[in-house]
Formats: C-alpha cells, structure tokens, sequence
C-alpha cells in the first residue's frame, strides 16, 4: 500500500510539473500562430467602377465592404476608396446622405464618417493601375496613394458591369484581366505586398483572374465564365436594385466576424452557394502559398496589431523647451495695418493696362517685312542705298 | 451700432484668458496620471506652458425667411497669432486650436489667404434675401499668395492637389483651363498692402459634389470635432436634404486688437444650409432644433472662448424658451435684432441639460433685396448660341457701379464684338473692360467690366458664342449630360440704408464682421449667379460596331462590284444533255453515226 501511495504521490507530483510546462507549450504555440501569417499592416483598395444612378448597386456593395473593413480595424489611411459616382447626394436619391444596402432601409452603409479618396471622373483605368503600382504623381496627397511595403497584405474589391476577360470602367473604357495581371507582377517585382486577395462581383468574375502569375494571390469571383451575378432585391421607394447577391451574402458573412474571430478562408469560400446566388461563386489559390484553411479573415479584412508586451520601465526624457519668445517690438516703429479697399472704383478706372510679354515677331509679319523690302529693293536698286543712308 | 441689452444682471461669460491656461494645464496634467505616476502633478512644475496665443469662437444664426424656408449659418472662428511666413523663425510646430494639416500648407506654399467653399444647391436671393457669406454651386477656391513667392503657378498646382486630399474632393482638376487671374475682383479679404494681382488665382468647378465625405473631414478640422458644441448638430442626414448646402473655410490675416499694429491669423469655418420643411409638408411655419437637425444642444466646446446661438426675431416670432438677452446688428444694410442664447452658461441648458429652440413665426414682408443677377443661354441648335446676364437694381434712387466677372471655358469660344450692354433699352458703356482670350486648351475667357448700374433698373449683357467640337478623348464619360460653364461673379459696394459701423470690435457676432467695412454708406456684396449648362456637339460613342458594319457593307459591295466589272469574264457553257439523249449518243457513236444536238 505504500508503494500504492508513493505511486499516487509521485504521479501527482509529475502532474503537477507538467502542467505548467504544457501551459507554457500552449502559450508558445499560440504566440507562434500569432506571429505566423507574417503581415505587419493592412491595406484595402475598393473600387467601383459604375456610374449612372441604375448602377446604385455597385456602390452599395463597394460600401458595404468599405463598412466591414473600418470596422474590423482598418483605418481611413489605409484604404483606398474609388467610387465612379455619387448616390448618396445624387438628386435622385430620396434620402439624401445614405446609401442602403436592405430593403425597407435597414443598414445605412454610407454612414457619417466616411472617406472617398478618388470620386467621378477620377476613377479610370489609369489612375487604378497607377495606384496598384505607386506610380503616381508627386504633388498626389497621402491619401490618394497606396504606400504598401513587402509587409502589407492587401485586400482588392472589384465591383461593377464586366465580361469573359474584362471589367468596364464608367461606361467608357475597360481593363482586362491581362491588364491586372501585369499590375500584381509589377507589385510583387517592386515587393509592394506581403499577399494580396481580390475579390470581384461582377458577370463573369472568375475570368478576371485566370491569368494572374505572381505569387501569394488569392483570389475570389462571384460567377464563373459564362455565368452572370444578379442583384438581390429592389427597393420600392428608391426605385433600384439595392446590392448583388454575393456581396449581400458577403455582408451578412463579415458582419459576424470581429477583430478576434478565428474565421478562416474556407468559411469565405463556402459564402453564398449556388442555391442562394444562382450564380457560382469560384475562388483560386493555387498560387498562395499557405493552406487556405490557416488564413484568418481578419488577415486581410481587419487591421490587427501585433503587440509586444514587456515588462522593462522606460524613462521619459525631459520635455521640449517652449520656443523662444519673439523679440519685443518695442523699438521698432508700429504702423498700423489696414484693409484693402473691396471695390476701388476710382483705381479701377485707372487701372494701366497690364504689360503683354513681348513676343519676337510673328511668321507672318516677318514675311510680310520681306516683302516689302524684297519690292523696295526691286525698285530702287541697291546702288542706290548709300543715297539714302 | 451694436450694442448688447441685459435686463438681469448677469455678468459676461467670456472665459478669460487665465482659465483658457488653466484648462491647457488640466489637459497637459492628464499625461503623467494616464502613465501611472501618482501623487502631484510633476510634468507640470517642470514645463510652463506659454500663455495661449489661440481662442476659438463658436457661432450659430437662425434666421427665419420670408418664404418659409429656415437659413441657419454656422460659424467656427480660430484666432491665432502667430507668423506662417515669417522668414527666419523657427518653423512653427506646435498646434493647438488651430488645425496642423491646414497650417503646414499655409506656410509651405506661402499663402496669405485662402477661400475655398463647397455648395450643393442655389441661393435664391429674390425668395431668401442675402447671404451672410455667399458661394457659388460647386467648388470655388481663390488664393492670394505671399509676394515672395516666385513660381504662383507650380504653388498653386500642388496646392489643389494637397487641399484635394485634405477635403476629399477631385479639386485636381483645376488647372490652367479653368484657372484664371481677376484684376480687378476678389481684393484680399484681410490685411494686406501689395494688391499686385499676379499673386491672385481663382478657379471654379461647377460639376463638383458635395456629400458627406466633404463634411467628415471639414468636421473634423474643428477644436471639438462634432463631439461638442455647435458641431453635434452636424448630422449629414439632415444636412443634405435642404435647398441649399455650402460650407467653406476662410483663412486670413486680420487685425489683433483695435489699433490693428499686428497681425493675427483668423481661421473662419462657416456652414450655411436653408431648410425646406414649410414646402416639403409641414405647411407650418413651426420648427425646433430638434426638427432640424434631429439633435439638441448638450453643452459648449469646452476649448471655445464663447458660444453663442442669435435668432433673428425682427419679425416678431414667438420663441421659446425665451431669453433676456438681445443683440442689435446691421448686416448688409439692415439693422436686425436677434436673441443670444450664451451656450457657455448652465442655465441655458436648463433642468433637462438640453437646448432646444422652439419657433413660430407669421410674418412675410421681407426686405426686397436692392441687387440680384441671372443668366441664361439663349439660342438653339448646337453651333452657337447667346449668353445673357441679367443685373437688378432696385434701390428706387441710388445708382452704384457693379464689376462683373465672366470666366468662360474655352470650348465656347465668345465673339466679344457682339457684346453689349444695355440699361432701360439704351447702351451702357462700361467705365472699365478687362477681357483676355481663351487659348484652345490652355486657358478660359476673362471678361471684368465695371457697369455703372441706374437705379430702379435691368441691365442686360448679352454676348454671342460658338461651340467647339472637342478631341474624342476630352469627352467626359457622360457628355450627353452637358458641359458646366461656372457661375458669373459681381462684386458691389451697395449704398445702405442704415449706417453700417466701421469699427472692429472682438465682441462682434461673427456674422457681422466677415467684411471688412471701409464707409458707413454702403456694404460691399457679392451675388453669384446660376452656372451654365451647355451641349456641345457630341459624336455618338455608343456606334462603332453598327458602323464598321455599314463601312464594311458600303466598301464590299462597291469595290466587289467594280472588280466584277475588270475582271469578270463570261463563257458560254452548254448544259449538260438529259440521260436519254446521253445514251442516245452513246449508241449513235459505237454505231458510227453523226450524234443528236
């Protein structure tokens, strides 16, 4: 019985010794899946490329995703919102200021606080690739640019009218999915994105990204080719189809994830099947290079932080001194300042035209002068020049 | 005059300057107690702060107009004194009130004033009078820069661009051609002495939209943000469903005190909007803060030296809740009189700490206003057309001069020698034209004129114009909607009626003290007009397959018929015998006996 009580004994002690050690093995594997995806910052580039007041929809589902990324984390800083046209404040709308993606105006996905960075006629084929591939102009502002590095998974929205190979941008012009193709390649060449995943919800989708080669790209469509995507439900007061039917189911997926949530790709994949889209969603990730299965949502919908805790003090430094004041004026001689005058009729009047640049003389006074010296000389004879010098 | 009646005897709630230290400290203290230390407040014996060189003022006005409509106008005013442009100094770094984004471009493009105003909507100015701060539909910027500057031209490029940024909106398509340089219009607005108008440029985009994307980063340019004070009434919702929606922002230098030996920068953020709720079902001349705005007011921005809500009640409306204090101004020729509602005293806010203003009015004899304009095109078909602006004076014995400005896009390409001005059906020849030409993508049309308007009168200026056919690819995706020509400006010192007061005192409402007033007779205004809408001739983008079809069609028939006709040669071919002369034949040849036909 004793041997029976030193087993116990011993047993328990052994326990007791390796919880601790498996609790310590726990926290390192989860720290290890913390760090594993590899990111350090998140950006979003969502577009729309519709205009015309019939095309709501693709508004709608540009800001339903708009919605769920900055409320999963991302910041206005980070995104890059393009939007072909305006339907909150479009004369037509009959709630000005919102933009609704239910029926019976449920959810307001417009909101109060929201950023577009390229509206109207911004939004071409031009100024998308440029912003894909950061080659913009100097005096563009921060918040029109796309300032990704090699750390920096990227998310990409589609949206609007396309076909087998293109998407049409306004009505007016189309890119192709070479086109995108070569924009990714150019990004990864110039390690402009960490992994990058592009959804499209337009007919057709899935032709989109057929010919992508470059490496760590996922990609999701809402139709495959020669499928097209419909819309999900009018709205009777407003008068147009409110959103599709994938980006609707889209929404109603991401509205269940929270900046914790362990949702993982394959749950994206298996959004909106083709009993409820009619159309059959397709996706590609042959070449990621992680297991779909491992990719959290919140890699590329939120922003979550990687922080390190520590426990060392850190010492302030001392403040900033205040600038120096001014010199006193005294010494200086104080005039006082006045306002100009708003409508100074006399000066007007008398205003001295401005001086026009001198311009060298025109080709056709020039022939002109030719002319008449060509005649001149015809008549009088150049002997005759030192007469009338 | 201005003066401010108190039945009680309240005394003034304008925050001194020692507690605006005193709350920079309380904000300051909270650092060291969010990091942990414990005990006195230690960062704040080591560092003085200096003695804050910024106040912020908020403002709003109600006033209730004649048609039924309500126009509330907004104003935030950042005063700071401190030098953007003073060369030698250290840079300035540190931003309080007045916001960081705004005045890192003043000092980096060397602007001494800046105007730029988003407006959704057309003041009406027959049916709502004058505004306290007019703007055109669309965008507009105007900027006067520092006489320093060498290259105005590549400052004011990148300056759209960056304030396109800042203010969400594609202000990147002003450039040369809708950019142009008045000579005589927009004189600064704040102080200055070079009025030399090489530094000035002004632009407009008439197309431009206005939603709540414009809104949040305006909003959030102000000391409180919309968390406090004035700004929590700003709901986008309701904002954008009136008549009329502008905002703006107004930076210059203004006089620091009375005897004006220094300058300071003023930051104006001004939003006005006129509500409809009588047109738009109501029927009642009745509405509350509440209905307006669907918020009431909670408490100050704590950061505003003062807070201040006037309601017009010059037309005797009933108000409640009532308030003992009133103020008397004159603004824009009129003496009104408005009740003060002092929102950094508690007991504006009452038991329920909420502020809501409750207003009926009757009244309808409104103030004619003595100047409006408007135009239109007139003519038919899509190469030419006519121009016309109309300009009302209607002060029944006072003439005064006018200086209307014209900036017309190059694609309608104005024959100035059809120009003509005409008062009360005779010609009237403008004391001063200023007219430079449009070049062909490279610069819009420049008219000024100053037109010395009779009184009680119309003048008509009408000039005729030609439409451009444009390259394809400068086509907007939507050209059938037309091509905007933007708003016609006209700038005029209005003889008033009431004397107007030419001192600047701090205490003046803001509203009163936006322009500068140089004599007591007369108040300078200025009235947009509606922009335009054009059609040019526009090829029909949607054909290209129907006509390589038809081209393709015309050419195959027409060249397949001349090669017929060169190369086509004819012979004659016997048809083949039917089968029982074929074996007729082939019988008759092994008999040796000449064949059938």
């Amino acid at each position: 019985m004793d041997y029976y009580n030193l087993m116990r004994i011993f047993a328990f002690i052994h326990l007791l010794v390796s919880i601790p050690h498996g609790y310590s093995n726990y926290v390192e594997t989860k720290a290890g899946q913390f760090f594993s995806s590899g990111h350090t910052n998140n950006w979003a580039v969502l577009v729309c490329t519709s205009r015309f007041w019939f095309n709501y929809r693709h508004v709608a589902n540009t800001l339903s995703v708009y919605r769920s990324v900055k409320r999963l984390g991302i910041p206005d800083s980070h995104i890059v919102l393009m939007l072909a046209d305006d339907m909150a404040c479009n004369y037509r709308n009959p709630k000005p200021a919102t933009v609704f993606s239910h029926k019976n105006m449920e959810l307001n996905v417009y909101g109060d606080d929201v950023e577009v960075d390229y509206r109207g006629y911004e939004v071409t084929v031009e100024n998308f690739l440029r912003v894909l591939t950061g080659r913009l102009p100097p005096s563009t502002p921060r918040s029109k640019r796309l300032l990704s590095d090699d750390r920096s998974n990227i998310l990409i929205y589609l949206t609007g009218h396309g076909g087998n190979g293109f998407l049409k941008f306004q009505d007016s012009e189309e890119i192709s999915n070479m086109e995108l193709a070569d924009a990714f390649e150019q990004m990864w060449q110039k390690r402009r994105y960490n992994e990058l995943l592009f959804i499209i919800d337009t007919c057709q989708g899935a032709s989109m990204y057929e010919r992508f080669y470059s490496p760590n790209l996922m990609a999701l469509a809402s139709s495959q080719v020669g499928e097209d995507s419909l819309s999900h439900q009018p709205d009777l007061a407003i008068g147009v189809h409110l959103m599709d039917k994938y980006t609707f189911y889209l929404l109603e997926f991401l509205e269940e994830v929270h900046p914790a949530s362990q949702a993982n790709m394959n749950d994206l994949f298996k959004v909106c099947p083709q009993s409820q889209c009619v159309s059959t969603p397709g996706h590609r990730t042959d070449l990621f290079q992680r297991d779909p299965g491992s990719v959290l949502i919140t890699d590329f919908f939120g922003s979550v932080r990687k922080v390190e805790i520590t426990k060392d003090t850190i010492n302030l430094t001392s403040p900033v001194e205040p600038p120096i004041q001014r010199s006193g004026s005294g010494d200086i001689q104080i005039e006082s300042l006045t306002y100009v005058d708003q409508l100074p009729v006399a000066e007007i009047i008398h205003q001295k035209p401005k001086q026009k640049d001198w311009h060298p003389p025109d080709g056709f006074i020039l022939g002109l002068w030719t002319l008449i010296l060509l005649v001149f000389f015809q008549t009088y004879g150049i002997k005759h020049l030192k007469h009338i010098f | 005059m201005h003066f401010i009646r108190q039945v009680t005897t309240a005394h003034s709630s304008i925050i001194t300057e020692r507690s605006n230290v005193s709350s920079m400290i309380k904000q300051r203290c909270l650092l060291p107690l969010l990091s942990g230390r414990s005990g006195s407040c230690r960062l704040c014996e080591t560092f003085t702060p200096a003695p804050a060189k910024d106040q912020f003022q908020e403002e709003l006005v109600i006033r209730p107009l004649h048609s039924g409509d309500i126009y509330a106008s907004f104003q935030f005013r950042t005063l700071w004194d401190t030098d953007f442009l003073q060369e030698g100094q250290k840079k300035v770094s540190h931003y309080r009130l007045f916001p960081k984004s705004l005045g890192q471009v003043l000092s980096k493009f060397s602007v001494q004033e800046l105007h730029i105003s988003f407006t959704q909507g057309f003041w009406r100015t027959m049916q709502w009078g004058q505004p306290f701060i007019p703007s055109p539909p669309g965008a507009e910027l105007w900027v006067w820069f520092h006489h320093t500057v060498s290259d105005v031209d590549g400052n004011w490029k990148e300056l759209t661009n960056v304030l396109s940024g800042i203010f969400c909106a594609s202000l990147n398509f002003i450039d040369m051609t809708n950019t142009v340089q008045p000579s005589a219009s927009f004189k600064p607005l704040g102080l200055g002495n070079a009025t030399d108008h090489r530094f000035l440029r002004y632009a407009t985009l008439p197309r431009e939209i206005v939603c709540t994307e414009n809104l949040t980063p305006w909003k959030k340019l102000l000391p409180c943000g919309s968390k406090a004070g004035l700004a929590v009434l700003m709901k986008s919702e309701k904002l954008f469903h009136s008549s009329f929606h502008s905002q703006a922002v107004h930076i210059r230098p203004i006089c620091q005190d009375e005897q004006c030996t220094s300058k300071a920068w003023e930051l104006r953020q001004t939003l006005n909007v006129v509500f409809d709720h009588y047109t738009s079902g109501q029927g009642k001349k009745e509405w509350s803060l509440f209905k307006m705005f669907s918020r009431t007011l909670t408490e100050a921005c704590p950061l505003a030296s003062s807070s201040k809500v006037y309601v017009d009640i010059t037309d005797n409306p009933e108000l409640s809740p009532a308030t003992p204090l009133l103020s008397q101004a004159v603004v824009l020729g009129d003496r009104r009189t408005y009740s003060v509602y002092d929102l950094t005293r508690a007991e504006t806010f009452g038991q329920l700490r909420s502020f809501n203003l409750l207003l009926r009015w009757k009244g309808d004899n409104m103030l004619r206003p003595l100047l409006h304009a408007e135009r239109y095109v007139a003519g038919f078909g899509l190469q030419t057309g006519e121009i016309h602006t109309v300009i009302y004076n209607n002060h029944p014995y006072r003439a005064f001069p006018v200086l209307l400005m014209d900036s017309v896009p190059w694609y309608l390409q104005l024959y100035i020698h059809t120009l003509t001005v005409t008062s009360k059906s005779r010609d009237n020849k403008p004391s001063y034209i200023h007219y430079q030409p449009a070049k062909d993508r490279h610069r819009p049309h420049l008219l000024e004129m100053l037109i010395q308007l009779p009184p009680h009168s119309m003048t008509e200026v009408t000039v005729q114009f030609e439409r451009a056919l444009l390259k394809w690819t400068e086509y907007t995706p939507d050209p059938n909607h037309g091509f905007y020509v933007g708003s016609s400006v006209i700038s005029a010192l209005v003889p008033s009626m009431v004397a107007m007061s030419t001192n600047f005192t701090q205490d003046q409402p803001l509203f009163s003290s936006f322009v500068p007033v140089k004599e007591e007779s007369s108040y300078f205004v200025r009235v947009y007009t509606e922009p335009l809408l054009v059609n040019l001739p526009t090829p029909d983008f949607s054909m290209p397959y129907n006509v390589i079809c038809l081209t393709c069609t015309v050419v195959a028939v027409g060249y397949g018929s001349f090669y017929n006709l060169l190369t086509r040669t004819f012979q004659v071919d016997e048809p083949s015998p039917p089968l029982a002369k074929r074996l007729a034949n082939f019988i008759r040849r092994i008999r040796g006996v000449p064949l059938l036909a």
